[in-house]
């Protein structure tokens, strides 16, 4: 893991919890939305809030492409709940309001969550790439070799 | 009524991201690492590389899906029920399909992980 790693992984982060909450404002302010008016929720995109949310959303959609490529899934997805934590120490520091015990405990939870996943490896080895003492797993392996012989088949 | 909604909402956003997680995983994988690509052949070749990519688009399928059944949920149910049960049940059914579907090693360290998360989730929202 590199420097340029760890941004990769704060941009998924930031745009996806940032984004998120633009997002509830905005449909807040558009209201419900029945099955029978579905051409409401495509509107729901003109919302200011709702439009920037989605721009955001797009960003975090490429980082976080961006750090499935190198990383897997099972590391990625945790690494960056951290935005949890962020969203709350921002309701608690910016926006002045009451973060309850269990909220605190919470946040504990998952900085620990966050602090198991990123002690281990970033991705799965397959033994072609794999440092001798990381050879220890064998499906990983399996799919590739089964992966190959898709494409094989596919190009024929 | 309401909460029969809520939670079918939760279980179509649940089911719908994770799928979408999976091929997307799936599909980066496949495609490499995305540095290293724009280095050696730009910009342009990597999103060709990644546009044309067929789990990347189911993926995003299954990711749209995802997101209009949030944005369904969010304006049936109360948001501090639908985000945090979908977001905390995604994390655990994202552990258990990527062991089953991408081969990852799920050690004892990313379950970890994925149920402290699960659960710190749930507690934020509570």
């Amino acid at each position: 893991m590199t420097f340029r790693k760890y941004l990769v992984l704060a941009g998924v982060t930031l745009c996806a919890s940032i984004g998120d909450s633009l997002l509830s404002r905005g449909m807040k302010q558009v209201g419900n939305i029945s099955l029978n008016h579905l051409h409401d929720l495509i509107l729901a995109v003109l919302n200011p809030s709702v439009a920037l949310g989605i721009l955001l959303l797009l960003g975090f959609f490429a980082s976080y492409m961006t750090a499935l490529s190198w990383a897997d899934l099972t590391y990625v997805l945790p690494a960056t709940s951290l935005g949890y934590v962020l969203l709350t120490l921002i309701a608690k520091f910016y926006l002045h309001e009451a973060v309850t015990t269990s909220r605190w405990i919470g946040i504990l939870l998952i900085s620990a969550g966050v602090g198991f996943v990123t002690q281990g490896p970033a991705l799965t080895h397959h033994p072609a790439q794999a440092q001798p003492n990381e050879r220890a797993c064998e499906p990983a392996s399996a799919a590739g070799r089964n992966d190959e012989r898709q494409t094989m088949r596919a190009k024929r | 009524m309401k909460q029969a909604y809520a939670w079918s909402a939760i279980a179509a956003i649940v089911l719908a991201s994770t799928t979408g997680d999976v091929l997307l995983s799936r599909a980066m994988k496949q495609v490499g690492d995305v540095g290293e690509l724009w280095r050696q052949s730009g910009l342009w070749t990597l999103l060709g590389r990644v546009l044309r990519n067929p789990n990347f688009l189911l993926g995003v399928l299954a990711m749209t899906a995802a997101f209009y059944s949030l944005l369904f949920g969010l304006s049936w149910g109360d948001v501090s029920l639908i985000a945090p049960a979908s977001a905390s049940l995604t994390f655990v059914t994202n552990a258990i399909a990527a062991k089953i579907f991408l081969h990852e090693r799920v050690d004892h360290r990313r379950w970890m992980a994925a149920v402290l998360v699960a659960g710190g989730v749930v507690l934020l929202a509570a």
